[in-house]
């Protein structure tokens, strides 16, 4: 049951009572993580892709609604039943839950204590000044990551999603520092970050660390198209296609040879 | 092939057939359960050890078919009879090509002929021979409106006003009083394992204990039902006997068990046009008698498959003669030929056997198809590999449903079976009253309307003041509503009570009933159809303001909305209450009834596809859905209104109370493959553990769809190429290209859980 409707100020109230800004829930979330997963989005991101499938996210301070974390358990815990038979659990994912993440944390402390499984979907935007108490929490209380790693090349990155990748990177080699285990996710965007050379170089920068469990190497598809029209501009890349089956196979392989599990999905 | 010592005692041609099987108090009198119990191996591999369509098994297919591609493209019967009454024994031996047949017998002597069959109804019959071009014999239309009356003029001669009214307006629907009732399940198994002179005697036993000293209705009516079956019983031997067989001793081999159990089936769709015709539960029962051919070493994993595949192939081909009207009721051509899989035994052995798995291979070896209905009795305990491969040929084949046997085996043992969708009943031990179902939406609006019917404005129910042109008040809505459901429960049970006493009159199930015990357990299956619409509804009432728009004849056609309101599907229980309150309600309305024949009234909450004929017929509704609009399908969130995904929606429809609709509960749950995941083997991994999930959570029925949607509009465009498509409705299952394109549209535009 929902019952936090009103807008307050999130550090006024005390830690439970935490009001987290949601965009939208997904009971049955099987591409994000481990068996099947609640998947929560949260409102709000400092990225700007140009492929984003979810663009009704990006303002933080627009749309979405209110929960307590409270009542985000609430809302979850009925969900036990698939989350056990599947072994999978609950995913944050946006948006980006970075921005909210005091109130993530609260919510995976508590679903830690349910016993349930928790997986952190970021694109691992964290500016230096971020590497605080408060963010080595967060991490402890989370069973996985899922870091999007959208490009190597610092340019094209920045071509891409507007902003910059040393922050992305920085948190990866953090999260290897604190041996947290990882997925990595890297969407293949033809033109963008499919280029082999590129690949490579991300496989460099991750097969050194043992705590990647995979990366899954994902086709950019189309699907969110359609949330593009009622925002202002066209949809970026109105002219690009999903890459093909054998572009995939290709990059794919790029991971067997520094020994890295990779997946297409 | 009439098999020799015919001078064989009973005795010894029972010993010869029983040999190699535990023995118990099943050889003493008529016990499948037993048998199976005693006898069965459950199946814990996985499905390695399968065979795929031998050379002779794709020949027949292929040459049934080539016919089934003709019916499709004639949109109607390939052929069928216009002078020949069906019965048990009506037609002499029909063949597909006796060459390759392994398992024989037609309704008719043709194949896909349809036979004509005017017991239940001989107005039926004339209008559907009309329609496809053919007249029916004056001979036959003569004798079965002058001489021999029809269980529909029965109903219709004790009809009263108020049942006529309720009908036209279509508050209760889909009754079965033109037609066969159907959702009888005769236990076939028994001719396989006792032979039919077992059977005779065990009911000449019963007959001569009927006591007659105080004769009463009840006490004559069996008498002459029994009689019925025992000729009945004479009939199946005569059938079998013309295809070469001898049924009246025990099945001796898997081919013979295999053969004898189908001449059961046989015997009842020749003799029934019943709106379901389900076999119950052979497979493994079957498997008992494969097993020991295959310790012995006569038959090969390739054999066993054939006669499985064999016996599946004649299921697909069960045709009944009907009107369009009604295909368009039901979606195409079903006869819901449901058999029932899997399940775990009291003891809590699963009773998954190889044949569990091979029965669901059919769908490979002569691909998917709607018929027969698979059901697999699904429960968490099932062995892991059987989950597994029925994960995957779900995701393959979009013909399954699945149905919560740990709920079911509580209430019907182990040894129940699935009639029709989702209506489980023990075999041979207990039938159902088919009553169709009641539109509650509609009767929501006649609680608004004070009785007058919003679409045609006749004052159909108990006349009351038109609720006033101000925002409607939750608690008078509600009351009112409980008022108009009790009036319609008694309407619709005194309906059905005229309908099953008229077809137990003129159109009595003699060759399924004699393969039941003699005394029976019967309930009165009512049902409701628009759920969602009505929870949504009363959610508007209660959480937003709603007012009743008039028209010119003071009669609310329409409502304004202003406000939110929670929405059934997405596990918020300010509305999912709202739900199971009705569920409950109107199911203790039907129970203050007195049923036909001592029968336990019991609801579905099911709509077949008729959602799509109820929507038409009713107006707007309070939840905001048009007048005309199609009701959601079962227990259906309305489409597009579950918006937290796919198990939010089957949370709320598992908390729907199977207690108050022991009938069954139906879902179906449509998804593309990538909403399961990204790779075959999480796709599977996690279809098995939402299955095991929503069963856990005390969810009922589901159908589970894994379709494109595209190949669903290329399916629309191009029927030739997809004359197997299948997909899965309202508990059971379709030929795409058969749905009428208003059905194909709906189909379309029901959410598809695509996870982003």
């Amino acid at each position: 049951m929902q019952t936090a409707f009103m807008d307050l100020p999130t550090r006024s109230v005390d830690s439970r009572h935490l009001l987290g800004r949601v965009h939208s829930f997904e009971s049955m979330g099987t591409v994000d993580g481990p068996g099947t997963r609640f998947v929560v989005f949260l409102q709000g991101c400092q990225f700007r892709c140009r492929y984003c499938h979810n663009r009704d996210t990006w303002d933080i301070s627009k749309g979405g609604r209110l929960y307590s974390v409270t009542d985000l358990v609430t809302e979850i815990l009925p969900y036990m039943p698939f989350i056990d038979a599947s072994g999978g659990g609950v995913t944050v994912s946006g948006g980006e839950p970075l921005l909210q993440r005091e109130f993530v944390r609260v919510l995976f402390k508590m679903l830690n204590f349910q016993g349930i499984h928790t997986c952190l979907d970021t694109n691992g935007y964290v500016p230096p000044t971020q590497y605080d108490g408060e963010l080595e929490k967060l991490v402890r209380c989370t069973d996985l990551v899922l870091l999007d790693l959208k490009q190597i090349d610092e340019r094209r990155h920045t071509a891409l999603t507007q902003v910059t990748n040393e922050h992305t990177l920085r948190f990866a080699r953090y999260l290897n520092d604190m041996d947290k285990a990882v997925w990595i996710r890297h969407v293949v965007v033809p033109g963008y970050s499919d280029d082999v050379d590129d690949i490579r170089r991300l496989a460099e920068f991750l097969a050194p660390m043992d705590n990647i469990g995979k990366v899954q190497l994902l086709p950019y598809h189309t699907l969110g198209k359609h949330k593009w029209a009622e925002y202002e501009g066209a949809y970026p890349l109105c002219n690009i296609s999903p890459p093909s089956r054998a572009a995939m196979q290709s990059l794919l392989a790029v991971f067997d040879e520094f020994d890295l599990v990779a997946s297409i999905g | 092939m009439l098999q020799e010592n015919t001078s064989a005692t009973p005795e010894e041609q029972a010993e010869r057939a029983w040999v190699g099987f535990a023995p118990g108090k099943w050889q003493q009198g008529v016990d499948v359960r037993d048998f199976i119990q005693r006898n069965v191996t459950a199946y814990r591999g996985d499905e390695s050890f399968l065979c795929e369509a031998t050379e002779r098994t794709r020949k027949l297919w292929g040459q049934v078919l080539d016919l089934i591609k003709r019916e499709n493209a004639m949109g109607g019967p390939l052929d069928f009879d216009t002078d020949l009454p069906s019965s048990i024994t009506s037609h002499s031996a029909g063949y597909i090509d006796q060459s390759l047949e392994k398992i024989v017998g037609l309704q008719t002597d043709a194949p896909l002929k349809r036979a004509i069959i005017p017991y239940g109804g001989i107005r039926m019959v004339q209008a559907s021979t009309e329609v496809y071009g053919k007249k029916l014999s004056p001979r036959v239309n003569e004798i079965f409106t002058k001489y021999r009356k029809t269980h529909n003029q029965g109903v219709f001669d004790a009809y009263d006003t108020t049942i006529r009214k309720c009908r036209k307006a279509g508050i209760i629907t889909g009754l079965p009083d033109a037609y066969g009732r159907g959702r009888i399940i005769g236990d076939c198994r028994r001719i396989a394992l006792y032979g039919v002179d077992f059977l005779i005697k065990a009911k000449q036993r019963d007959k001569e204990q009927c006591n007659l000293e105080h004769v009463d209705e009840a006490s004559v009516r069996l008498q002459e039902e029994l009689a019925e079956q025992l000729r009945a019983l004479q009939s199946m031997k005569k059938m079998a006997a013309s295809y070469g067989f001898d049924i009246s001793r025990p099945a001796v081999n898997a081919h013979e068990a295999t053969q004898w159990t189908y001449f059961g089936y046989l015997a009842a769709i020749k003799s029934q046009n019943g709106a379901a015709m389900s076999i119950g539960r052979v497979s493994s029962f079957l498997d008992i008698y494969l097993e020991r051919d295959l310790a012995l070493g006569v038959i090969s994993e390739a054999e066993a498959q054939e006669l499985i595949d064999d016996l599946v192939i004649k299921l697909r081909m069960v045709r009944f003669l009907r009107t369009p009207e009604y295909d368009e009721l039901f979606s195409g051509d079903p006869t819901w030929v449901t058999e029932s899989i899997g399940g775990v035994a009291e003891d809590g052995r699963p009773l998954v056997t190889k044949t569990s798995f091979r029965v669901l291979q059919t769908l490979y070896n002569l691909g998917p198809a709607p018929e027969p209905n698979l059901t697999v009795l699904w429960s968490p305990k099932l062995p892991a590999n059987f989950k597994r491969f029925c994960a995957k040929v779900s995701i393959d084949t979009s013909s399954i449903q699945y149905e919560n046997d740990d709920l079911m085996r509580a209430k019907f043992g182990d040894d129940y079976g699935i009639a029709c969708c989702v209506s489980a009943m023990r075999l041979g031990k207990q039938m159902q009253f088919f009553g169709a179902r009641a539109n509650l939406a509609k009767t929501l609006l006649y609680a608004i309307n004070g009785g007058r019917d919003e679409m045609i404005g006749a004052q159909v129910g108990p006349e009351m003041p038109v609720l006033p042109d101000e925002v409607l008040d939750f608690d008078t809505v509600m009351e009112r509503f409980d008022q108009y459901m009790g009036w319609l429960a008694r309407v619709y049970i005194n309906t059905l009570n005229i309908i099953h006493y008229m077809h137990d009159k003129y159109s009595y199930e003699s060759a399924m009933m004699a393969l039941h015990d003699t005394q029976v357990y019967r309930t009165m299956a009512c049902g409701i159809a628009g759920l969602s619409i009505v929870a949504d509804s009363l959610s508007a009432i209660k959480y937003a303001q709603v007012k009743p728009v008039f028209d010119k004849h003071g009669l609310v056609v329409d409502f304004s909305v202003e406000g939110e309101f929670p929405l059934f599907g997405n596990n918020d229980d300010r509305v999912d209450s709202l739900a199971q309150d009705v569920v409950k309600r109107f199911m203790s309305h039907l129970k203050s009834n007195s049923a036909y024949r001592d029968s336990t009234p019991t609801q579905s909450i099911l709509t077949i596809t008729s959602n799509v004929v109820y929507g038409k017929k009713t107006g707007s509704t309070p939840d905001g859905r048009k007048a005309g609009e199609p009701f959601a399908p079962g227990a259906n969130p309305m489409h597009g209104r579950d918006e937290k995904g796919a198990l939010a929606s089957m949370l709320s429809v598992a908390k729907l109370p199977y207690d108050d609709a022991e009938d069954g509960i139906s879902y179906t749950m449509s998804l593309v493959p990538a909403g399961l995941g990204n790779d075959d083997a999480s796709r599977v991994h996690n279809l098995m553990s939402i299955l095991d999930g929503y069963f856990n959570a005390g969810g009922h029925h589901v159908n589970v769809n894994v379709l494109n949607q595209e190949t669903l509009v290329d399916a629309m465009e191009h029927p030739e190429e997809h004359p197997q498509l299948t997909i899965r409705v309202s508990g059971y299952a379709v030929n795409f290209v058969k749905l009428t394109r208003d059905q194909q549209l709906e189909v379309l535009s029901r959410t598809f859980h695509e996870n982003m």
